[in-house]
């Protein structure tokens, strides 16, 4: 089995800060990390290939600093790793980089048949989580999304099971293979990297494409050009005009805050008064 | 690079200059999504907000139910027409019982171009974003995912999407200007609920989708409904009570549960607190947890990171408690208690009890 896991490196968007007077992204001195949830995928397809010896592919698109990523990826245990990187694909929004991405895994798969691609349930600087559905429409593959478990893999039968995180409840859904999935989050913890494996990482030759290596033709389904979206305007949330009242009693009491709260509150905000109901019974 | 903005300026407006194929395209249309027979909230916020763009573009608003019989479509239907729809397309066939990729995909990008509308919105749920993304790519055309603002932009009749990136620290707005229909996902509760006028109407287009079960790849073998529906209570309630890192110990979050018990409140929590293990994941509040919108929001022990407050500045009145006078939380509440949490919560639950048991009484 080969299954092929779409990484992608972000910022850490924890360290983000925002310019204060040019309201612009300071970006200098963020860290890249791999997305989170892009690492949730990769441990599941580690994990099958556990059980099954498949073989484990990770894809990025990137600028060539995204190397980082994949290596990171090879020393958790991916065999290959391949880089997609050109100045075209800059700019790219969703329906441009799915673009990109299902050309390149078209080209991978001439080589070597992929079963399943793995993708996480979204990126933390995009946040769109379209980049995985887009990918099978391309592709013409089934569409796994928010996979919390993989209960059964099929290859005789090319047949997969899995449980997906529906609204208000879990489907357990078949499907032909080859996939795509998008892991959930929080169903597995990332193993770590052996030595053995941390060395193979640094060592390993990469492969590299260009837009041309990746088969594209037409320029004008990717990076800027490509994408119907653009961004007009970026900007930081606005500050509420007002800050809040801050309760001062002159006992500074627990009790007398309280009760000086309440008053306020209820006054000001008369629909609080109805909204507040007792729970009869108590919660286990 | 996915709809991330470029560091230093943003692209600015490229000339919008409608290609002829899309200049018939009109209306705004809303995908009615529905779950166990019923209506799944957001739906209606997207109507409620569907009808202003639609008044403001000076179009019709439509629904889009896709269902398993036309006894469910219909029911479907007048309740989008009560919540503001003009009309509704509906399309049924037993193979849409339940949500799948394939026939929704087929169904819904038959509808969109048949009947050609400017504007489809969808709720950023986990059946919304799993169709939106497909429609949009077998459309070609520009989708922009988890949008918390729609307008239209006076100049050129398009839609304006505001959504957070880089996990809440920023809002863009993205215009998706040569493409139609233009296609956005909004989560549940970022809007508000419209108004029910059960007196309102409209007319319901048949659609006849050209769909055979044999031909569809994935099989539905079972769904396991979730035990426990808090999730659904946490981002309905009228009051909630979070906590947060600042209760120290997770004993402390005990203070927590019983003022919510004294306020008839759900419980909600921010990440950290989540990640050690006080309470369950389905009650994080924020980014990457729920989006609420309660009348009010006590937040106990919460420094009011823009991850937590893109998920619950929505709400009517907050209060924070944190001994930090400097803490962000108090940037945005509406009342602030500059104390420590441990003995404020008791207070609190005290003197609601005391509240209510003077409002029994009066009645
Ligand atoms: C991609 C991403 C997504 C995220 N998503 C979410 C999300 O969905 N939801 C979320 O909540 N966070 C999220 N976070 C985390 C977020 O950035 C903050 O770290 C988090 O919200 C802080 O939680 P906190 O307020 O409980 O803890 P802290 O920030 O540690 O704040 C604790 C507060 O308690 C106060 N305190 C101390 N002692 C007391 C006392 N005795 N009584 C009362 N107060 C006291 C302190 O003054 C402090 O202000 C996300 C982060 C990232 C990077
Ligand atoms: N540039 C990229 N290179 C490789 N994979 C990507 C890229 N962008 C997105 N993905 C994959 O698609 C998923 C969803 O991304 P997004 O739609 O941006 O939220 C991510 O978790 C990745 O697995």
């Amino acid at each position: 089995m080969h299954i092929l896991v779409c990484i992608k490196q972000v910022p850490d968007s924890a360290q983000i800060r925002v310019h204060p007077v040019t309201n612009t992204i300071m970006r200098q001195g963020v860290p890249a990390i791999v997305n989170p949830y892009d690492l949730v995928a990769l441990e599941e397809a580690l994990r099958l290939k556990d059980r099954t010896s498949a073989r484990v592919t990770v894809l990025t698109m990137g600028p060539p600093q995204a190397e980082s990523a994949l290596r990171k990826a090879l020393s958790f245990g991916a065999d290959e790793a391949i880089l997609l990187t050109d100045r075209a694909f800059a700019g790219a929004d969703t329906l441009a980089t799915s673009y990109a991405l299902a050309a390149a895994i078209r080209k991978i798969r001439d080589d070597m048949p992929v079963d399943l691609v793995f993708t996480g349930k979204q990126t933390i600087d995009g946040d769109t989580a379209q980049v995985g559905p887009g990918i099978a429409t391309r592709l013409g593959m089934q569409l796994l999304t928010y996979v919390s478990r993989i209960d059964r893999v099929d290859l005789e039968r090319g047949e997969i099971t899995v449980q997906r995180r529906a609204e208000g409840g879990v489907q357990v859904l078949r499907t032909r293979l080859p996939a795509v999935i998008t892991v959930l989050e929080g169903i597995n913890e990332m193993r770590f990297a052996t030595m053995p494996d941390m060395f193979r990482a640094a060592r390993y030759g990469l492969t590299v494409w260009d837009r041309e290596a990746a088969g594209i033709g037409d320029v004008t389904k990717i990076g800027l050009k490509g994408s119907p979206t653009v961004v007009s305007r970026v900007f930081a949330p606005t500050p509420r005009a007002q800050k809040a009242e801050i309760i001062q009693t002159q006992s500074e009491q627990p009790d007398d805050l309280v009760a000086t709260l309440l008053a306020k509150m209820f006054t000001k905000h008369p629909p609080l008064r109805a909204a507040i109901c007792p729970r009869a019974v108590q919660r286990t | 690079m996915t709809q991330a903005p470029p560091s230093s300026k943003p692209a600015g407006r490229r000339k919008a200059e409608l290609d002829p194929r899309f200049t018939s395209y009109k209306g705004v249309f809303v995908f009615i999504e529905h779950n166990a027979g019923a209506i799944h909230p957001v739906s209606f916020e997207l109507l409620g907000e569907g009808r202003k763009l639609a008044d403001k573009l000076g179009v019709e608003l439509a629904g889009v139910v896709l269902a398993e019989s036309d006894g469910a479509a219909e029911a479907f239907c007048a309740e989008a027409f009560f919540h503001g729809a003009d009309l509704c397309y509906s399309a049924t066939h037993p193979a849409l019982a339940h949500y799948r990729n394939q026939p929704y995909t087929q169904t819904l990008t038959d509808i969109v171009n048949r009947h050609q509308p400017e504007i489809l919105l969808l709720g950023a749920t986990t059946m919304g974003r799993d169709l939106a993304g497909s429609v949009a790519t077998t459309l070609q055309t520009g989708l922009t995912a988890d949008c918390t603002g729609l307008a239209i932009d006076p100049d050129n009749r398009s839609l304006a999407a505001t959504r957070p990136t880089f996990g809440g620290t920023l809002l863009c707005t993205i215009l998706t200007l040569n493409y139609r229909p233009q296609m956005a996902t909004v989560r549940p509760r970022v809007m508000g609920l419209p108004e029910r006028d059960t007196s309102r109407h409209g007319r319901i287009i048949a659609e006849h989708p050209d769909l055979i079960e044999q031909d569809i790849v994935t099989k539905l073998l079972e769904f396991i409904p979730d035990e426990r529906r808090d999730e659904a209570n946490l981002a309905f309630a009228d009051i909630i009570v979070a906590g947060g890192r600042g209760l120290k110990r997770p004993d402390n979050f005990r203070l927590v549960w019983d003022l919510a018990d004294a306020l008839g409140a759900e419980v909600g929590a921010t990440r950290p607190v989540v990640q050690a293990g006080w309470v369950t994941a389905d009650r994080q509040i924020g980014q990457s947890g729920k989006t609420v919108r309660p009348k009010l929001y006590i937040a106990a022990g919460i420094s009011g990171a823009v991850q937590h407050r893109v998920g619950m500045e929505g709400a009517d009145v907050i209060v924070a408690i944190n001994p930090d006078p400097d803490a962000p939380i108090f940037d945005f509440a509406t009342y602030g208690i500059v104390a420590n949490a441990m003995q404020i919560l008791p207070a609190m639950t005290a003197a609601f009890r005391q509240h209510t048991a003077a409002m029994k009484k009066a009645v």
